[in-house]
């Protein structure tokens, strides 16, 4: 019974420098992800299924194991498309700019 | 099935931010600091300003102020959604099947059909997320950090889902009946939201698919054209948007079934167990626990001394009856009655009114209780879970009288 269709955004993901996935509300483009060389890659990457509001209402309380397990269900539960390789850096800049050392 | 969609870009486009300056520090106190930040007041398409926590999938909560009243009117109702595909559904191209391995046809029913075809049910019911004020757990947890306004209580009317599962001739061996909705994973290798209720529930009377909410249609982002009502249970058997129900014999096996949305055993007082779904260590969570919001009073409000307090709010639990709520102006050492408000049903928000006039200056604090027919109350501590649900703890508000 479940519905599965190809999505568009799937074409999106390809080469990351392209950015995230169109905001789908006005809103959304206004969200300001704490800079560091690593926040272009997060957004990318975590946009693809959610706006990045989700990483800042979830500040600042994580450490390092509770966002890495976050990471770690949006690749294996939710499908989200990061390479292993990515992780440690998505990982470490949400620790040190949205998590508890 | 022809479906016109359209992606949240549209349904949401003409958004208005609103500032954040007009937020109430009811909603916010006890949250996240980085919640507290991300908020901001927008009015969505049809609704009245409602406080943000995600753009997308959209998840907003309303004000507390919104609870003046024991009905949520449709445009002060909130927003939750799992996925971020939320399709704008055409009434007359919608169609909802109704099949599977336990039953004997399968039916294809329009909005007209569901209407015309089965008598017509009414039920007033609160619709609460399951995370409802996860956002106060203390420790926090991860996930969509709510104050205490993911919920909301209208008159739902709709067809039986008992009617219409006879209609599909339901064979005596179903277990589950499965609910899926128009709303769709962003890849193809994210789970899409099904869930699933034991057959026993499913075939209770109240247990509507309803395509009027409050008199009217089900917004857009309510669930239109039609959604499952499970009176009593958390809004995650609530689907939205249904396009299929499935009759099954076996237990759905699902991230959203078999992960999310459960419950240590034996941590709280409940009723109606979901046995097919249960493990050795959870329970998939179902109805609601008792619980209560003071509704007229924020945090760090000032009162005159001498002059009367009017504390108002809500009540409700899982279906069992609100038996009492009580006031307590002493920091939880006595407890005051308060006095109940008009009665709609007991799925229903229950307001109620306690009046006081305080005495001396200085702060203090006014904290509510409900208990229920089962004799259940609202603890003293939270009961502290991992994905942040059931939380019911005693709310405490701290006043200043000058």
């Amino acid at each position: 019974m479940s519905i599965s269709s190809s999505r568009a955004f799937m074409l999106m993901l390809a080469p990351l420098s392209l950015g995230y996935a169109a905001p789908a509300h006005a809103g959304e483009a206004g969200i300001q992800l704490k800079a560091a060389p690593q926040s272009v890659q997060v957004r990318a990457r975590c946009s693809i299924c959610h706006s990045a509001d989700y990483i800042q209402m979830n500040s600042v309380f994580m450490n390092k194991a509770t966002w890495e397990a976050e990471v770690r269900k949006m690749i294996k539960v939710m499908g989200a498309p990061i390479p292993e390789t990515e992780v440690a850096e998505i990982v470490d800049y949400l620790v040190k700019n949205y998590g508890v050392e | 099935m022809e479906m016109r969609r359209k992606i949240l870009k549209a349904a949401l486009g003409g958004a208005s931010m609103m500032g954040s300056g007009l937020i109430s520090r009811t909603a916010q106190a006890g949250l996240p600091q980085g919640a507290l930040d991300s908020t901001v007041l927008e009015t969505l398409p049809g609704k009245q300003p409602l406080l943000k926590r995600a753009y997308r999938p959209p998840n907003y909560e309303s004000p507390v102020s919104y609870f003046d009243a024991p009905i949520t009117p449709n445009e002060r109702f909130f927003v939750r959604w799992h996925l971020m595909d939320v399709p704008e559904i055409d009434a007359e191209q919608w169609r909802l099947t109704v099949g599977g391995e336990g039953s004997s046809q399968s039916l294809s029913l329009t909005l007209d059909q569901l209407k015309r075809d089965f008598e017509p049910a009414e039920i007033v019911a609160v619709c609460q997320c399951a995370g409802n004020r996860r956002g106060l757990s203390d420790p926090h947890v991860p996930g969509v950090q709510w104050g205490p306004g993911a919920m909301g209580n209208a008159r739902w009317k709709g067809a039986r889902l008992k009617d219409v599962l006879a209609r599909a001739g339901l064979k005596p061996e179903v277990i589950e009946i499965a609910f899926d909705g128009a709303d769709r994973p962003p890849l193809e290798a994210t789970p899409d939201f099904i869930k699933s209720i034991p057959t026993w529930k499913a075939l209770d009377e109240n247990t509507l698919i309803a395509y009027e909410m409050n008199g009217a249609a089900l917004p857009h982002l309510n669930g239109f054209p039609a959604r499952i009502v499970v009176p009593g249970w958390t809004a995650t058997y609530w689907m939205k948007k249904v396009t299929r129900i499935e009759t099954l014999n076996q237990p759905l096996k699902s991230f959203w079934m078999n992960t999310a949305y459960r419950i240590p055993k034996g941590k709280f007082t409940m009723v109606d167990r979901f046995l097919s779904q249960e493990s050795e260590t959870t329970t998939p969570i179902t109805e609601m626990v008792v619980n209560s919001l003071i509704t007229s009073i924020a945090d760090g409000q000032r009162f005159a001394r001498g002059a009367p307090i009017v504390v108002r709010g809500l009540a409700w639990d899982g279906g069992y009856g609100i038996r009492r709520v009580e006031i307590s102006i002493d920091e939880g050492k006595t407890w005051l009655a308060a006095t109940p408000g008009a009665n709609l049903g007991r799925y229903s928000f229950l307001p109620w009114k306690f009046t006081y006039k305080p005495q001396k200056h200085g702060r203090m604090s006014i904290m509510a209780r409900a208990s229920n027919s089962l004799g259940s109350s609202q603890p003293d501590q939270l009961i502290f879970n991992g994905p942040g649900y059931h939380n019911n703890v005693i709310q405490k508000i701290a006043v200043e009288i000058v």
